[in-house]
């Protein structure tokens, strides 16, 4: 597989990486009625959780099993199964999931079979109650790869083969670059089409910002386990990102539903390829509207290339969404002049950079160095604050912005939408000429110096 | 080792919780063992990062994989008015690879990285559980690396998995009396040097109460650790006297100052008009106890009424539009009855408050202040806060950002009385800020909006109404 060039400092500084259990938990609240748990200590579990509120600005399940230093040198099943009763009994979910934490794995726990187990002594549970147990070890990988196998997890211990398919059903795997605006933008034109989308994990229902008329201790809103059950039953499977690869081959694996990849839904032939798809399959039109919305993108990418054309920007995110953005911004005529991703993946043989690296946001710091612009999540607002340069910010964590769930940047109006509030950072500090700028060669000195003369 | 280290605290005798309990009550340590699948808090290394973080100019440096430091850096409030260098978040990110062979080589390595790159004063490294669960030495490393680079490198050990938030907090307080406190001398000292203890300078907080301290002629030796500076802190044993503020957090570092270098300390609360005066009142007190002049007493008199005078004179209009108004108080690390008094001196009515980190003695003067009726919790659940509002029991919920979705998705209204709060709540001047925020929040013409039902969900007009439209 490739291998993007690795910085290979001792310290990690500024990091860029979380952790794979968050990824996990950020899946399953895509799941309605769902408890999400880490197998670790009780810290892993607060961290999460504090850092996924401040981005969604939401209430967040996610429980613990609590493990101290004792029970992890005896084995941690003991307060799986604890943990699993007690979420049980006091919430009566749906769907429990569980992600084991660098502690966990670290002992070697086994996660299969502790499920086994749980099954075997706890039929009454199992039977009522949907189980999935994922391994999500802290010391490799990072969100993208904790997502990705939990909802390969819920794939393979949820689906069910189906022997009757519904002609407008499709999957969406919908990968974890995604914020809820886009799930909602996904789906919007998946149904402009007539076909009926089953989105997994569904973020757009659960964390798009509720009004529930009682307090809940689980999720609210995301798919349901029943329409998890019936994935098989689809025609097609709509995988969004690169990451969404090893979920979607499962899903085929397990169901025969065939599936088809898209690496990004961010600019004009990347949205162009994904409408063909929706056109294709549902036999349909395109509808008068998502051919306005085409149109838009269009105008807008005339009316603004402009100030797009040679700009230098500096993009770190998540694989995929890095690649989004970098896409993006090429097909609009700037310069990427430094990619870095937190984590390596197949994706990013695909990005073309000046540099492409796998660090952190120090790396980062040093290779934006004279960007016009810098495209990172919240954490660049440091470096950005030394540098001077103009900081969009997108991925996750958004803390010190409102809206980050709402940021829509897929289909042609996300597309519009991001190209127009890029293009007024680069309108907004454009250069505006004065009379030394075009002293001939040999005399701009002679200008400096009458300048300083006066001073 | 650190089970002693642990015990040890468990034993503090200036904790007041402890001084009630049997000697096998105390082994068992203050934290409860918490129930898998129902429990929340943060974790050992959390708590010594918290109180550890603030020293401003150090370098703190998180031994572990991915999840501790990278899920939690730039997440605290705690600001600094010199270096910046305590936001930089440094990890060793330990791999798979590392797991198996063990870390040490590569901790040493990235603690000379940081050294060599940005020469810090010193170094804190803190133990997290996968390292201390493959036997990664760090004591070892530090002082190897110590003894290398000719810096004071700083073992924290208190990995996450050996407790709670607040035992992490007295064991960063640990690590500061073994490794840090009296290692060096003050350039010069004078008779008016304290030292603060506890205060982590939180939205800037600290700065509402500096300049009273300097009115006064105080100086501060030390600040531990809220916008503190290393060789300050290793400093700190020179002081006359330490004000320990927050009660239980670092009580281990006061007492055992005490101890050892024979200095006083006080309990103090900078919350609330009368708190800050007793609290300016005890540094005088205790300073010309300790040889200080006797006119500081006077001068810090004169200091208070004027200022009390000015604080009540800010609140009065307030009150007319606050009086009758419902508060529910969910603090943390505050002190409630502190804050209870100030917020009643603005005629806020408090209808109620949690009391789990609070002291025994704390509860009783609550008790005082507020008699037998008032609602103490010891341990609320969210449903039945989310219930309590529901019912219009409060007209404002104060509490930590944790609970705050509790109060706003049922409308009520709500304010970050905790860490992360963007507002300065301290002295004088905080808590005017305090009283108006709340009226802020209080009269934002969104609450009336936002509990209409949508007009699809609005019980149908009688037809008469239709009629005349
Ligand atoms: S509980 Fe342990 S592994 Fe988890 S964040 Fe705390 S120190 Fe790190």
């Amino acid at each position: 597989m490739f291998k993007a060039h690795q910085s290979n400092k001792a310290a990690a500084i500024n990091p860029l990486k979380m952790s794979q259990p968050l990824g996990g938990a950020l899946a399953l609240l895509g799941i309605d009625s769902c408890l999400p748990c880490f197998h670790g200590s009780q810290g892993c579990t607060a961290f999460g959780l504090v850092l996924m509120v401040r981005h969604f600005r939401e209430a967040i399940p996610l429980q613990t099993t609590a493990m101290d230093q004792v029970q992890t040198i005896l084995g941690g099943y003991d307060n799986l199964e604890a943990a699993v009763l007690t979420m049980y009994e006091r919430n009566k979910p749906e769907v429990i999931g569980v992600c084991s934490t660098g502690l966990t794995e670290t002992k070697g726990e086994d996660m299969r079979g502790a499920l086994t187990i749980f099954r075997k002594k706890h039929p009454e549970v199992a039977e009522k109650c949907n189980l999935v147990f994922i391994n999500t070890p802290d010391f490799t990988g990072g969100i993208e790869d904790g997502f990705a196998n939990t909802v390969t997890a819920v794939i393979d211990a949820m689906v069910e083969p189906a022997s009757v398919k519904v002609s407008n059903r499709v999957n969406v795997l919908a990968g974890s670059h995604l914020t809820p605006g886009d799930v909602e933008e996904i789906r919007d034109l998946i149904e402009g089409f007539g076909l009926t989308p089953v989105i997994l994990p569904d973020l757009s229902t659960s964390l798009g910002g509720r009004q529930p008329d009682d307090f809940t201790a689980t999720t609210l809103g995301g798919v349901t386990a029943a329409e998890i059950k019936g994935m098989g039953a689809a025609v097609l499977t709509l995988a969004i990102g690169e990451h969404m690869r090893k979920p979607a081959e499962a899903l085929e694996l397990k169901t025969g539903v065939p599936f088809k990849l898209f690496d990004r839904l961010v600019g004009l032939e990347a949205v162009d390829a994904f409408i063909t798809t929706l056109s294709g399959l549902s036999d349909r039109p395109v509808p008068a509207r998502v051919r306005r919305q085409r149109e838009h993108l269009v105008d807008g990418m005339l009316d603004g290339h402009f100030y797009f054309s040679r700009k230098r920007v500096a993009v770190a995110l998540e694989p995929d969404l890095l690649y989004a953005y970098c896409g993006f911004l090429q097909e609009m005529g700037c310069e990427v002049t430094a990619a870095v991703a937190p984590t390596q993946s197949a994706i990013l043989e695909k990005i073309r950079a000046w540099s492409l690296l796998v660090g952190d946001h120090e790396d980062f710091e040093t290779l934006s160095r004279g960007a016009d612009l810098v495209v990172s999540n919240s954490h660049a607002r440091m470096s950005v604050s030394r540098s001077g340069a103009p900081l969009v910010r997108a991925g996750f964590p958004t803390f010190d912005r409102l809206g980050a769930g709402h940021r829509v940047v897929v289909g042609y109006r996300g597309t519009r939408d991001l190209l127009f509030e890029i293009g007024n950072i680069f309108l907004a500090n454009d250069h505006e000429h004065s009379i030394q700028d075009w002293g001939l060669e040999g005399t701009t000195e002679g200008h400096h110096g009458g300048s300083h003369a006066k001073a | 080792m650190l089970v002693d280290k642990v015990q040890e605290v468990f034993n503090e005798p200036g904790c007041a919780t402890n001084q009630d309990k049997s000697a096998k009550e105390r082994k068992k340590g203050c934290t409860k063992s918490l129930k898998p699948g129902a429990a929340a808090g943060g974790c050992a290394f959390d708590g010594a990062k918290i109180a550890l973080q603030p020293i401003a100019d150090a370098a703190h440096l998180v031994h572990g994989p991915i999840a501790c430091e990278g899920n939690s850096w730039d997440n605290r409030g705690s600001k600094s008015s010199h270096s910046q260098l305590y936001r930089t978040g440094f990890t060793t990110d330990l791999s798979e690879l590392d797991v198996i062979h063990g870390a040490e080589k590569k901790l040493f390595k990235a603690i000379k990285e940081i050294v060599l790159k940005y020469d810090p004063p010193a170094v804190f490294v803190y133990q997290t559980c996968v390292p201390a669960l493959i036997g990664d030495d760090i004591e070892a490393v530090c002082k190897f690396a110590a003894d290398k680079l000719g810096k004071p490198i700083i073992p924290v050990n208190a990995p996450g998995f050996v407790g709670s938030k607040n035992l992490g907090n007295k064991l960063g307080g640990e690590t500061l009396l073994d490794h840090v406190i009296g290692t060096r001398e003050p350039e010069y000292t004078t008779p008016y040097d304290i030292n603060i203890i506890g205060e982590y300078n939180l939205a800037g907080e600290f700065w509402q109460v500096k300049p009273l301290l300097d009115k006064m002629g105080v100086r501060i030796l030390s600040m531990i650790s809220g916008d503190g500076k290393y060789n300050e802190v290793a400093s700190a044993h020179r002081a006359k006297v330490n004000m320990l503020v927050c009660s239980q957090a670092l009580v281990n570092v006061a007492r055992k100052m005490e101890e050892r270098y024979g200095i006083p300390y006080f309990e103090g609360s900078f919350y609330g008009v009368s708190d800050m005066s007793d609290t300016l009142r005890n540094i005088a007190k205790l300073l010309v106890g300790r040889g200080a002049p006797n006119d500081l007493i006077a001068r810090t008199e004169t200091i208070i009424t004027e200022e009390e005078a000015r604080a009540w004179r800010r609140l009065a209009p307030y009150k007319d539009r606050l009086t009758g108004k419902r508060v529910l108080l969910f603090t943390g690390g505050v002190k409630s009855w502190s804050m209870v008094t100030a917020l009643e001196g603005a005629g806020l009515e408090i209808i109620g408050t949690s009391v789990k980190k609070s002291t025994k003695e704390d509860k009783e003067r609550l008790k005082k202040i507020k008699g037998e009726e008032f609602h103490m919790w010891e341990d609320l659940k969210p449903r039945d806060i989310a219930a309590m509002l529901r019912d219009a029991k409060a007209d404002i919920m104060l509490s930590g950002g944790r609970s705050q979705f509790i109060a706003l998705k049922a409308k009520v209204p709500w304010l970050d009385v905790n860490q992360e709060r963007h507002v300065a709540f301290a002295g004088y001047e905080g808590i005017v800020a305090l009283v108006e925020e709340i009226d802020k929040t209080l009269s934002n013409p969104i609450w009336r909006q936002v509990r209409l039902p949508a007009p699809w969900d609005a019980p149908a007009p009688a037809l008469g109404e239709t009629a005349a439209e």
